[in-house]
C-alpha cells in the first residue's frame, strides 16, 4: 500500500460508500459458501482422485465421503441462491457494467506492467483497473461454470443435456475440478492483495 | 476560506499540514472495523463453538439432506431415460466395488436361492431363479455412477422391475420397494416407488450377456441407472413393498437417501 498523497485534487468525501451493503452481504455469504464448497469438495475428490494426489485430511471438511457430501450439498444452496441474487442485482443496478466494463487488451497489458513494477495506484478504491476488471469479471464466469458443471455431475440423467454440453459426465468432473483450481488461484491473489491494501478489506466490511 | 487561509503559517507546505491534520483525526471507520472484529472473536471464544463437531451442525446437515431428497423427488422425471451407449463404450474390466473385498462377496447357491416377496403385494410366492429367467428380458448399456465420483459403462440384461411388480400385484401407490441382500453386515436399501417404476429399473440376471457373475451380484441385482451405484442392490434376497421408510446400509450412515442422478 502506497501512502495516500494529498493533492489539490479533491479527495473522496469520507462518507462515500465504496461497497454498498448488498455487495458486502453477498460477498461474505459467498466467501463462507466457497470455503465450505472447496474444503468439502476436496473431501469428495479424495474418494476417487482424478490425479495422482489427494488433499490432506487437515484441510478437508466432513471427515469422510458421506460427511463431505452433506456439507457440499448443503453449502451449494447458499452458493447458488446467493450467486443468483448477486448476478441479478449486479445486472439490474448496472454495477457490473459500471465497474467491470470496458476491459481492453491494451489496458490489461499496461495495468499488468504497472502492477508488476508496483506503480499501480489504489488511491480510488471505487474504480477498478483493467487487471482487476478482468479478474473480477473472469471469476464471475468461473463461478457460473463451476455451478453448471457441478449440476451436471449431480444430475447426469435429469440434466443430461447440460452434462452433454460439458462433453459427458467424466469430462464435467475435470471441468469442475479446473474451476475449483482457478478459484483457489484467484483467492491467493485476492486475499494477498486485500491484506496488502487493508482499506479495501475495510471497505468490504463497513462499506467505506 | 478566507479565515482559514489567514491561519496558515507562511512557509509551511499546506499539503503536509493537511496530511498531519488528517492523521491526528480519529479514524472512526478504522475503530469500528477493529471493534467489530474483536467482538466477533470474543463471541467465538465465549461460546467455544466448534462448527464441525457440534451436534446442531449434524442435525442441520441431516435436515438439509432430507430437503435435498424432496428436491430430487420433485425434479425426477419418470420419463427421462438414462443415456445409453454402444457396446464398444463398455468399460473393460468393469470394476468390482463394495465395502468388502471380492473374497468376502456373498456366495449364493443358485439352486437353493429363492427371491422372497413381502409387503403390499397380492401374490407373496417366492421365486426360483429358473422361474425368474423365464420372464421377458431387455438389455441396457448405461453408465454406472459411483457416489465416490468414478463411473463405468456396463451392459445389464434382465426384467424391468415394473413388469415384475405388476405381475405380483404390488400396490404401486406404496412409497418404497425395500431390498434386503446377502452382503455381510446385511446390506439393504429403500427404493422410492417412482424410481422402481422407471422403465430402465431392472431385475438384472446377466452382465455383458453372461449369467451375472458373483462379483456383480449373482444371482440377482437391481440395476437403477437413475441412482448412484450404492443404491443398486446386489445379491438380492428379498423385496418388500412398503409405505414405511426402513432405512438402508449406506443411507443410515449419512449418504443422501434419494441419491438420484
Amino acid at each position: 500500500m502506497s501512502s495516500m498523497t494529498i493533492s489539490d485534487h479533491r479527495p473522496a468525501p469520507a462518507a462515500k460508500v465504496i461497497q454498498p451493503a448488498w455487495v458486502r452481504a453477498m460477498h461474505w455469504a459467498n466467501a463462507v459458501a466457497i470455503v465450505v464448497m472447496i474444503m468439502s469438495g476436496w473431501q469428495i475428490y479424495n474418494a476417487s482422485p482424478l490425479f495422482k494426489f489427494s488433499f490432506s485430511s487437515s484441510i478437508t471438511l466432513g471427515g469422510w465421503l458421506g460427511g463431505g457430501l452433506l456439507w457440499h450439498f448443503a453449502a451449494m444452496w447458499l452458493l447458488m441462491v446467493n450467486g443468483l441474487l448477486y448476478l441479478i442485482t449486479g445486472l439490474a443496478t448496472g454495477r457490473f457494467r459500471r465497474k467491470l466494463l470496458p476491459i481492453t487488451p491494451s489496458g490489461v497489458i499496461a495495468d499488468t506492467r504497472a502492477a508488476l513494477t508496483f506503480k499501480l495506484s489504489h488511491g480510488d478504491l471505487s474504480k477498478y483497473n483493467n487487471v482487476q476488471k478482468l479478474l473480477y469479471a473472469g471469476i464471475i464466469v468461473v463461478g457460473i461454470v463451476i455451478v453448471l458443471s457441478g449440476l451436471s455431475i449431480w444430475k447426469p440423467v435429469q440434466l443430461q443435456y447440460l452434462t452433454a454440453l460439458f462433453g459427458g459426465y467424466d469430462i464435467a468432473r475435470y471441468v469442475h475440478f479446473t474451476c475449483m483450481a482457478l478459484i483457489c488461484a484467484f483467492l491467493v491473489v485476492h486475499v494477498a492483495l486485500a491484506l496488502l491494501v487493508p482499506k479495501s478489506l475495510r471497505a468490504m466490511i463497513i462499506g467505506r | 476560506m478566507g479565515r482559514l487561509r489567514s491561519l496558515l503559517i507562511p512557509g509551511v507546505d499546506k499539503k503536509l499540514l493537511v496530511k498531519d491534520a488528517a492523521r491526528a483525526m480519529p479514524d472512526l471507520a478504522r475503530r469500528r472495523f477493529i471493534a467489530g472484529g474483536a467482538s466477533l472473536g470474543a463471541l467465538t471464544l465465549l461460546t467455544g463453538c466448534d462448527v464441525t463437531d457440534s451436534f446442531s451442525a449434524d442435525n442441520l446437515l441431516a435436515q438439509i439432506s432430507k430437503f435435498n431428497d424432496a428436491v430430487q423427488a420433485a425434479i425426477f422425471n419418470p420419463d427421462a431415460l438414462a443415456p445409453t451407449f454402444p457396446e464398444s463404450a463398455i468399460t473393460k474390466p468393469f470394476p468390482f466395488n463394495a465395502y468388502y473385498e471380492l473374497d468376502d462377496a456373498p456366495e449364493v447357491s443358485g439352486d437353493e436361492w429363492k427371491l422372497e416377496v413381502r409387503g403390499l403385494v397380492d401374490n407373496k410366492k417366492s421365486w426360483t431363479l429358473d422361474e425368474l429367467y423365464k420372464l421377458p428380458q431387455v438389455k441396457q448399456v448405461t453408465r454406472h455412477i459411483c457416489v465416490e465420483g468414478w463411473s463405468a459403462i456396463g451392459s445389464w440384461t434382465g426384467t424391468p422391475l415394473r413388469d415384475f411388480l405388476k405381475l405380483i400385484g404390488a400396490d404401486t401407490s406404496a412409497k418404497y420397494v425395500w431390498f434386503q441382500c446377502a452382503d455381510k453386515e446385511g446390506y439393504n436399501s429403500p427404493l422410492d416407488m417412482r424410481t422402481a417404476l422407471h422403465p430402465q429399473t431392472q431385475m438384472t440376471f446377466k452382465f455383458a450377456d453372461e449369467i451375472l457373475p458373483r462379483a456383480y451380484g449373482f444371482p440377482m441385482k437391481i440395476r437403477v441407472p437413475t441412482k448412484l451405484g450404492f443404491k443398486n442392490p446386489k445379491y438380492v434376497m428379498s423385496m418388500e413393498v412398503t409405505n414405511d421408510y426402513k432405512g438402508g446400509y449406506w443411507e443410515d450412515q449419512g449418504y443422501n437417501s434419494f441419491s438420484g442422478s
